[in-house]
């Protein structure tokens, strides 16, 4: 390479004249044609069923009709994103989404990086493993059993109603006030997922250069020092990236769980835009309508990926692209 | 590891308790639910508080979950859903992978970033619902394998697992007149035997899990996967059309035993793949986790 940098660049172009982009990707086509045709596929189902709903979007924009099509349908503009916008839900569903990731933000993003750091500290690694094999587990039962059970523990006459009459306490309308959906929604969610991420923090962890513990125990530094001074510094990249990914899915709270605890008294707290997008849209065929509000939250999410990103380039130089 | 100090060994101590604590309440649930489905119903509702193990002791729960043809229909078109959609899956995800880890490809990376796109911005639930429809997939079995034949995070994955492999292995295979369909299906897919495991196992626990599609595009009950029929069980609290044969019972009993029984009925597969997977998905979510 830097034998090239010292022959002046025109005789280099003389000699090695660059055929034309067009002529190059031509030749490389037909070199690699059977990568290619094994691309198309690949390629074929982006284009349809990706890029194809992104070119659907249009109809938030427009009357959609069924029967007049995605062409034939009349331009109307920002008309359905006003009505929503001033509609009586918009402030709701808004602060829903927002309260739910943040809160997801807040006690279930950093639960993975501390239960990360505990295992770290175990010494006995059959114990460690069992820790790991236990909490890991609930990751993969499917969200319909885990709201089932939800449902049965916390029902007014369920188990932990049950504890907490026995303890003397007030037994609590879990799934029917308002003020409990949150709490129930992040405590499952952690009890779910903790596990599960805290794998890769570990294995951040376990890339960390030994060499630094040891430089750290020489300077005298304690278990804990190690800790503040060593593993956390070692593991903030990818803290960062799992942060930056995190915000990046703001605005998409777990709908799925939502519409599966909620009910039609806790829509206060547990309405957010993706399960108000699933019953206007879906349930009542209100597709123009709802396909603007689910625009406008895909606007803010990706909105806000870029934002985290900006951010973490011009203070951590750590990025996502 | 040298000797501790009364401070270490007391961090030790409080450490071990707390992942203790967090195993015992990740895990009891389940102990429950296993214990309550097992347990004799009129018995199971005079009980108050935690079980620590079954009361009595009926497989009668058993019984009714598995005369009950709606959870058989489940059962068998989950199987469908789970085999050929995670072959479907496999297949397009290897195809994909293949051709973005060819180092030479001049459209490589434009074909990446038009890929990568589509993991932060998409139209949404109602173009999508509407472009499969209007491909004539409403109410089929398609719906819940065509349009997810590829997840970008997993096809990541593999992409980053084809790039480990030898580029002299293919050479030499190249040499021998192999073509690129003969590397990828006899040289790179049997080297890669970890990552495929990762893949049919998220692939395939997605199958499994999956409801929220089947809620949205099918209406024929006959193509019903298992968790949307326990959906209907579960969460809307309808197991009348089981208990209606019992006789003589507590029926509210009845049906909390059938509940907790098909709880297990549907967790038993993972449970059971589990322990035989585990040591590949951890190195699944860190090779995806390398490259971010």
């Amino acid at each position: 390479m830097s034998a090239s940098t010292s022959v002046p660049r025109e005789r280099v172009a003389r000699r090695y004249r660059q055929p034309s982009y067009a002529r190059r990707l031509w030749r490389d086509i037909r070199i690699n044609r059977h990568v290619y045709i094994m691309l198309l596929p690949v390629v074929a189902y982006y284009l349809i069923f990706h890029y194809g709903p992104i070119y659907g979007v249009q109809i938030a924009f427009k009357a959609f009709s069924p029967t007049r099509g995605f062409l034939g349908s009349p331009w109307v503009g920002f008309d359905y994103f006003k009505d929503f916008f001033n509609s009586y839900y918009f402030g709701r569903l808004l602060k829903n989404t927002l309260l739910l990731s943040l809160y997801e933000l807040l006690f279930a993003f950093p639960a993975a990086v501390v239960l990360a750091l505990l295992l770290n500290e175990v010494r006995r690694s059959s114990f460690k493993r069992l820790v790991q094999t236990v909490t890991y587990l609930p990751h993969f039962i499917s969200i319909v059993i885990i709201s089932g059970m939800l449902i049965d523990f916390l029902s007014r006459d369920g188990l932990v109603n049950q504890l907490l009459t026995w303890t003397g306490r007030e037994p609590a309308a879990f799934l029917s006030d308002p003020a409990w959906f949150r709490t129930v929604y992040i405590a499952s969610g952690i009890w779910q997922n903790v596990g599960w991420g805290s794998i890769i923090y570990l294995a951040a962890i376990s890339a960390i250069d030994p060499t630094l513990y040891e430089a750290a125990k020489v300077d005298g530094a304690g278990r804990f020092r190690q800790v503040l001074n060593v593993t956390i510094p070692g593991i903030l990249p990818t803290v960062i990236i799992m942060l930056i990914l995190q915000i990046g899915s703001f605005m998409a709270v777990g709908t799925d769980k939502i519409l599966l605890l909620y009910n039609s008294s806790t829509y206060e707290t547990a309405d957010v835009i993706g399960t108000y997008v699933y019953r206007r849209g879906i349930l009542d065929s209100d597709f123009s309508y709802s396909a603007a509000v689910g625009l406008f939250n895909s606007v803010i999410n990706f909105a806000l990926l870029i934002l985290a990103n900006r951010l973490s380039r011009r203070y951590t130089e750590t990025k996502l692209w | 590891m040298g000797k501790m100090t009364s401070g270490e060994r007391l961090f030790q101590l409080v450490n071990n308790t707390l992942l203790l604590i967090l195993c015992l309440v990740t895990l009891y649930p389940f102990l429950y639910v296993l214990f309550a489905s097992l347990s004799e119903a009129d018995r199971l509702v005079q009980h108050r508080g935690l079980l620590m193990y079954p009361l009595g002791f009926s497989f009668q729960a058993y019984e009714l979950v598995f005369n009950n043809p709606m959870l058989i229909r489940g059962y068998l078109n989950t199987l469908f859903y789970v085999v050929v959609g995670t072959a479907f899956n496999i297949f397009m995800t290897a195809l994909g992978a293949y051709g973005l880890s060819r180092q030479s490809l001049m459209l490589k990376n434009p074909i990446m970033m038009m890929i990568v796109f589509t993991m932060f911005f998409g139209g949404g639930l109602i173009p999508t619902y509407l472009l499969v429809s209007e491909l004539g997939m409403l109410n089929s079995r398609w719906a819940l394998i065509i349009p997810s034949a590829i997840s970008t995070y997993n096809l990541i994955i593999m992409r980053t697992a084809f790039q480990g492999i030898s580029v002299h292995l293919e050479e030499a295979a190249k040499i021998d007149g192999a073509n690129d369909y003969t590397i990828l299906f006899r040289l790179i897919l049997p080297l890669s035997l970890p990552v495929i495991a990762v893949m049919v196992l998220f692939y395939g626990v997605s199958h499994w899990n999956s409801w929220f599609t089947a809620l949205v595009y099918l209406r024929d009950r006959d193509l019903f996967p298992l968790q949307l029929v326990l959906r209907e069980i579960l969460i809307t609290s309808s197991t009348d059309a089981m208990t209606t044969d019992v006789q003589g019972m507590d029926k509210a009993g009845i049906s909390e035993v059938i509940k907790y029984a098909m709880i297990i009925v549907s967790t038993v597969p993972i449970l059971f793949l589990y322990p035989f997977l585990q040591k590949y998905f951890v190195k699944g979510v860190l090779i995806g986790a390398v490259k971010g």
